[in-house]
């Protein structure tokens, strides 16, 4: 039977206000579907989504939704989730909304590593104001701010979060859609700040001008340049330069959860438990 | 009232407060010389099962404040001058996604960095707009220790009844004066808490934004089967991003109204043997302490000296000042910027000759610097 998406959207915002062939909407079915195949209730979801295309995510689905400042979103997120640890926070952004200038955020929200899910829709340009460079955008592609060619190095966005400590990171594209749903239940679930990012297409603002007209060429180039992480793994450095590898990057299923631990502040606080030292982590530095 | 006598500073007192007020969260970024609020927050919140979270940057912290005001709960951020320029932005979407919060600002001398540690009243006019756009501020400044505690109880009541940021003024002086103080008992300042008023009918009959041309926003807390949307574009009734003409009208011209059609709930004032004055100073803050003694003096010395205080700053309590400034000749405001509230006071008035005696190198207005030029004037 065709899964019935009506439940979980708001059927009189459609359609919505992203271009055909936008890969945006099937990132947001994917989503609806993976929501739908954990089970949770729609009032104990919050979306929360920030400037630009994928800023208007929150507002298509029916659960309880904020649409942020540019860039905000793992900081509103932040305070929502410790004042209801109980319920779900998903953070929507753009490559240019959570890497540049919300990068601050992204970054803590990782290190903190608090139970948020962060999916990242990386379409390596500004799509809504018009192809200007965003932190993933490739060197040497046009932008609208750099007409010249793009000079400036690019964000991988999951290396970053690795490396910011986020306790689950991903990459998929919303070539797979399955996958991606599967995937995305995955990062939902996991107890710890998830990274998902996604690879969509913006042929209207980015591929207009860099030889990759339709969605389906802009599609393709994302297929050309990514690999599933098992045949990167065992790669060359030379064969892995231009590629990205997809599926699950990191998980750390130990890591200490943000609000887990700020319930043993708390503790400390009422007096249930003695103050917290660097005797109860492992790692001391 | 029941009161209480604590020995305590005016950061502390505002930080103990909101946690009296019933506030359960506090976000924000250390910054003399307000940082004593998040110090103390972090010790009382976590107590009482509350959350208080230093965050990567002012922001950040503005940020999660909102976000656990959307969430219901009553939530405070402490700052000073450079930390409401970085929180603006969001506070712009507070007001217009009508979110009720509560920013305390201890203020020190600015521009940019400023005087870190030294005491001025130079964010008057920031805190009354702080964001771009129209809307109307509320906001409070506390005169003595104790009002540091009732004021920010205050703003958190005012907030809910507003459905926005309020922000408490505190100035460094008053922030780290450290003195005995009488406040209400904890039992009477939960007994007059005010919540933010919700909607209990079905579902599907709930439109938050749906009210009346002077009334604010009616905003469940999230989780409780009420789905909506906040957002900082203009918006419908159900909060969805719209730019129907009458719809961002009325939505603008109502955040407006529901303070201006209201600002006797909002309006507050101290007056200060002004009953025979033909000499008015009109000070706020720390200031009006060195006022009060100042008067005092003068008064020996036979000069018929008062002061009138605006508690709430903004929105002025114009009419109270027009009253006073229409009889009284002889009109001085005294401050630690150059004229922000004098400009106001003049508009008030609707006289240019209002005085200012106005002090901005970082140190506090001596009773002898307002004695002389009370006499060097008058």
């Amino acid at each position: 039977m065709a899964f019935n998406y009506d439940k979980y959207l708001r059927l009189e915002k459609m359609p919505t206000l992203w271009c055909w062939g936008c890969g945006d909407g099937v990132i947001l079915k994917a989503f609806v579907r993976a929501i739908e195949k954990m089970g949770v209730n729609q009032d104990d979801v919050c979306v929360v989504s920030g400037i630009g295309c994928s800023g208007r995510f929150s507002s298509y689905v029916d659960f309880n939704t904020v649409h942020t400042t540019h860039g905000r979103t793992v900081a509103y997120a932040t305070g929502i989730k410790l004042a209801r640890p109980d319920k779900l926070v998903i953070c929507v952004a753009g490559d240019g909304d959570a890497l540049a200038i919300g990068g601050n955020h992204t970054i803590h929200g990782c290190r903190r590593n608090i139970d948020l899910t962060m999916i990242i829709i990386n379409n390596f340009i500004y799509g809504l104001t018009n192809s200007q460079t965003s932190p993933t955008t490739p060197k040497g592609m046009w932008t609208v701010s750099q007409k010249a060619g793009n000079i400036d190095p690019t964000f991988d966005t999951c290396n970053l979060a690795i490396a910011a400590g986020a306790s689950f990171v991903a990459r998929e594209t919303m070539l797979e859609p399955k996958k991606l749903e599967k995937i995305l239940v995955k990062a939902m679930e996991h107890k710890g700040f998830s990274m998902m990012e996604v690879l969509s297409n913006c042929h209207i603002n980015l591929g207009r001008k860099n030889k990759m007209m339709s969605a389906m060429a802009n599609l393709e180039w994302i297929d050309s340049i990514t690999v599933s992480k098992k045949k990167y793994d065992v790669m060359t450095e030379d064969e892995q330069l231009n590629l990205l590898p997809l599926g699950i990057l990191k998980q750390d299923l130990e890591a200490d959860e943000y609000c887990e631990m700020y319930a043993e502040i708390q503790k400390v606080h009422q007096g249930q438990r003695a103050k917290i030292t660097q005797d109860d982590f492992a790692k001391k530095i | 009232m029941a009161t209480r006598e604590v020995i305590s500073t005016g950061n502390e007192l505002a930080a103990i407060a909101a946690v009296d007020a019933g506030c359960k969260f506090f976000g924000g970024y250390p910054l003399t010389p307000s940082s004593e609020v998040m110090h103390v927050s972090s010790d009382l919140l976590p107590k009482i099962g509350g959350v208080a979270i230093q965050m990567e940057d002012e922001i950040a912290g503005i940020c999660c404040v909102i976000g656990a005001a959307m969430a219901g709960d009553r939530a405070l951020t402490a700052t000073s001058g450079p930390g409401v320029s970085l929180k603006a932005e969001n506070l712009g979407l507070a007001q217009m996604a009508e979110v009720p919060l509560v920013l305390v600002n201890v203020m020190r001398g600015g521009p940019s960095t400023g005087l870190p540690t030294r005491v001025s009243q130079g964010d008057v006019l920031q805190a009354k707009n702080p964001s771009h756009g129209d809307y109307k501020s509320i906001t409070l400044c506390a005169g003595s220790l104790a009002e540091c505690y009732t004021e920010t109880v205050r703003a958190f009541n005012l907030a809910d009844r507003f459905m926005q940021p309020v922000i408490v003024l505190l100035d460094e002086t008053i922030g780290h004066m450290h003195g005995k103080a009488d406040i209400p008992t904890v039992e009477e300042v939960k007994a007059g808490i005010v919540p933010r008023k919700t909607f209990d009918g079905p579902a599907e009959e709930y439109f938050p934004y749906e009210c009346g041309p002077t009334e604010p926003a009616v905003l469940n807390p999230m989780f409780e089967g009420y789905r909506y949307h906040f957002t900082g574009l203009h918006h419908d009734k159900n909060g969805f991003p719209t730019e129907e003409i009458e719809t961002c009208r009325k939505l603008i011209q109502r955040l407006e109204d529901k303070v201006a059609m209201h600002e006797d709930e909002v309006e507050s004032y101290e007056e200060f043997m002004m009953d025979d004055a033909d000499v008015m100073l009109i000070a706020y803050g720390s200031v009006s302490l060195a006022a009060k003694e100042t008067i005092r003096h003068l008064r020996k010395e036979g000069i018929k000296a008062g002061l009138f205080r605006p508690i709430t700053l903004w929105p002025s309590p114009a009419a109270k000042i027009k009253e006073y400034t229409d009889k009284i000749k002889n009109v001085l405001v005294v401050e630690l910027n150059i004229g922000q509230y004098h400009s106001e006071v003049q508009r008030a008035a609707a006289r240019l000759d209002i005085d200012g005696l106005f002090k901005v190198n970082g140190r506090a207005l001596s009773p002898h610097e307002i004695s002389a030029k009370v006499k060097e004037l008058y």
